[in-house]
């Protein structure tokens, strides 16, 4: 509209500044931090970090994406009983706390798992689910879900005059509409995984370890925990940021999907689909969904088992977790918000940056910079929140982005016309307007936030121990009964905490 | 009173001028083919787009730099004039002041503004619950009580039928025009114009022409205004 700066801004601009500032530094400047300390040769060992964080990726993303391109297919073009509650979990591994799955997938491809149990009835040897293949297998259940998502949106994406036009040409399907499709998609959402699995540290402390599957991120903590080697976790925080900083441009490269769109619930009538692909489709949709849905029901199964066996220190532990998640939700929403009001550069810096960068790297800085002034235990829960907060803040920014643009196009000459601007114009304008996407960013942060292993890992001490590390703890000194009852909790309040948020952004929301 | 001093105004590749006075008329139509200009033009007006050279004078007054809000100005739009998730009471109290925090004497204000455009029993429900007609009398009664002397409106009635737009235009005549405020209203129909105009500003070509008395314009047609109106007029 106006080309000259004649108009005023609608918004309070210094806090979307803020908030800018406030990536920028945690994400570029606590980097700076890190490299400032650098300075030892690079060893053979961060190399073989190096080479294991690539491979895992790679193949974790490979793997994903492979398996999902029958699910979604089956998904795209049945109808059965339970289709729309599966695809409705198929969301839930984003919210799941990342320590809780293990624990799923431990009871069932654990040394005494389910599955080993099966094989040594019918004497096969046992697998195992630590090293290469179990940090594999969890990002895996972690990313199929999210994989088969996008490409079912892509899938649904095709018209569905299309498929009448292929049947009444008797063209191939396959060639004409989904080839096409699947290559335009594929490689935005191999990518994305990708990332997701170069930057997961949870995974590699639970499964990974040992000279031979460390990761980057793991060989950061250790160097810290263990060896307190500041100058090794720096020249590895700077290796991991660049190792980010590359597949982030490749994503960037490849246009990636975006994950959060609606619509998912109509299945596309073809005329392709009889005889053995029926068959098929239903051998992936009943694979995939065990592959889900075991792991889960195990947590329930376990955990209820093992809540009489908690100590009461999990307790006081979820109590610390709600907080910090709390406060990490006002954190991520109140910075979502003056960006997206913002909009521009900035609120896409603020979408993109953090998926760029790793909580261990942005910990580690934070470490090195409050080191000389402060016990870095003492600040553990608040740099914790800080760090979830701008962790979430691309998830909340995608909800949010859109939906504060279309609210400067149809009421900004209005709200301009009638003075109502600045801090009147959030009150009374933009809080009511974006409280759909506000409730959702907000159930979004908090459940990302009280489920986080991940920085509080590198700073807490007994004192500041959230229900994560509480879970975390038990499990490695083998109370598996009592970590499963912590899980249930953890669990139930991330859920909770999401529905509650969502829920109370859509609760009196005017169309 | 508003002056349009050598104006010249762009958007995108669209070129508008427009050199004139609006003089001392209750109520001044903008008429034109769509595309125009006639919404280009309301729009510098208000203050929603820069002019690239000339002056905009209220008076004595320059206002060309001036924000939307900081002008005499009050506008209504085609659409969203109101904001949904607020009461018929609280969208017009934004015009008296933006906060909200109204004094006893304004919220006075509001209930009287409501009354006079016939809301007096509607003042909490929410735009959605109410009907076209009802919600462009909300609008009407913001404007009201934001009592500011010029009044644009690029169309706001257009979504109605025929028998509301033109009850619309006369309670907007009867409530708004006078008592010293004057209103510029965009209309595609030469007749709303003849119905409340006194005078008639015709906007084609890249030029707005300057305002004349309505029974002349239409009495005089100049040749753009008959290829606008076409045959039969």
């Amino acid at each position: 509209m106006a080309r000259r700066a004649v108009a005023i801004a609608l918004e309070p601009r210094w806090p979307g500044a803020v908030a800018a500032g406030l990536v920028v530094f945690l994400t570029l400047g606590t980097v700076v931090a890190v490299g400032w300390r650098g300075g030892r040769e690079l060893g053979g060992t961060d190399w073989a970090a190096v080479r294991f964080t690539v491979v895992q990726a790679f193949v974790s993303a490979l793997l994903s994406v492979l398996f999902a391109i029958p699910v979604a297919r089956a998904l795209a073009r049945r109808r059965f009983f339970g289709r729309s509650a599966l695809i409705t979990i198929l969301g839930a591994p984003f919210i799941l706390p990342v320590i809780v799955a293990i624990l799923g997938l431990l009871a069932v491809f654990g040394r005494s798992g389910v599955v080993n149990v099966g094989l040594e009835v019918l004497g096969l040897p046992p697998v195992s689910i630590y090293g290469f293949q179990g940090v594999v297998l969890a990002h895996v259940f972690f990313n199929l879900p999210l994989a088969t998502r996008l490409i079912l949106q892509g899938w649904l994406a095709i018209p569905a005059e299309r498929f009448r036009l292929a049947a009444s040409l008797g063209a191939p399907v396959r060639r004409v509409l989904e080839w096409p499709m699947l290559r335009a998609q594929v490689p935005g959402i191999f990518v994305t995984i990708f990332l997701i699995c170069l930057t997961s540290f949870a995974v590699a402390l639970t499964l990974g370890g040992g000279p031979r599957s460390t990761t980057v991120e793991l060989a950061i903590y250790q160097a810290l925990r263990f060896d307190f080697d500041l100058a090794a976790a720096a020249n590895l925080a700077v290796i991991q940021f660049v190792l980010c900083g590359l597949a982030a441009c490749l994503a960037w490269w490849v246009a990636v999907t975006h994950a959060l769109g609606a619509g998912l619930d109509r299945a596309v009538q073809r005329w392709d689909s009889g005889g053995m692909s029926r068959v098929w489709d239903a051998v992936w949709i009943t694979l995939a969904a065990a592959f889900l849905m075991v792991p889960l029901v195990m947590i329930v199964w376990r955990g209820v088992g093992g809540l009489a066996e908690m100590p009461t220190t999990v307790w006081v532990a979820a109590g610390r977790s709600i907080l910090v998640a709390v406060l990490s939700t006002l954190l991520a929403t109140g910075m979502a918000l003056m960006l997206a009001l913002r909009g521009g550069f900035w609120a896409g810096a603020g979408a993109a940056l953090p998926l760029a960068a790793s909580s261990l790297v942005m910990g580690t800085g934070l470490f090195l910079i409050v080191f000389p002034y402060a016990r870095p235990s003492d600040l553990a829960l608040i740099v914790t929140a800080l760090v979830n907060a701008v962790m979430s803040l691309p998830f909340a920014l995608r909800a949010l982005i859109p939906a504060a643009n279309s609210l400067r196009e149809d009421y900004g000459r209005l709200s301009r016309g009638l003075g109502l601007t600045g801090w009147a114009y959030v009150r009374i304008v933009a809080v009511p307007r974006l409280r759909r996407p506000l409730g959702f960013a907000a159930g979004l942060a908090a459940a990302l936030s009280m489920g986080d292993l991940g920085v509080i890992t590198l700073f807490a001490a007994d004192a500041q121990e959230t229900l994560p590390l509480a879970m975390y703890r038990l499990m490695g000194s083998y109370r598996m009964d009592a970590a499963a009852g912590a899980a249930l909790i953890l669990v139930a309040i991330s859920l909770a905490l999401f529905w509650i948020f969502d829920r109370g952004g859509r609760l009196g929301a005017d169309a | 009173m508003l002056t349009l001093e050598g104006l010249e105004l762009a958007a995108g590749e669209f070129r508008l001028r427009a050199d004139w006075a609006l003089g001392v008329a209750p109520v001044t139509a903008v008429i034109g083919p769509s595309g125009g200009g006639k919404s280009t033009l309301l729009s510098a007006i208000a203050g929603f787009l820069p002019p690239q050279s000339g002056r905009i004078l209220w008076g004595a007054h320059d206002v060309t730099q001036a924000a939307p809000a900081a002008r005499p100005v009050s506008m209504l739009f085609q659409d969203n004039n109101l904001f949904p998730h607020l009461t018929a009471a609280q969208n017009v109290g934004l015009g008296v002041r933006p906060t909200l925090r109204l004094m006893a004497g304004e919220v006075e204000k509001v209930t009287e503004a409501l009354r006079v455009v016939g809301l007096a029993d509607l003042q909490s429900r929410k735009p959605g619950a109410l009907s076209g007609g009802q919600q462009s009398r909300v609008a009407l009664a913001r404007v009201l009580v934001a009592d500011r002397p010029l009044v644009l409106m690029d169309e706001p009635f257009s979504a109605l039928g025929p028998g509301l737009r033109h009850e619309m235009l006369d309670l907007a005549q009867s409530v708004l025009a006078g008592s010293g405020r004057e209103l510029m209203m965009v209309t595609h129909d030469p007749g709303d114009a003849q119905r409340v105009a006194d005078q008639v500003c015709f906007v084609d070509g890249g030029i707005a022409q300057p305002p004349v008395a309505t029974a002349a314009f239409f009495d005089q047609p100049t040749q753009a205004l008959r290829d606008y109106l076409g045959d039969g007029v």
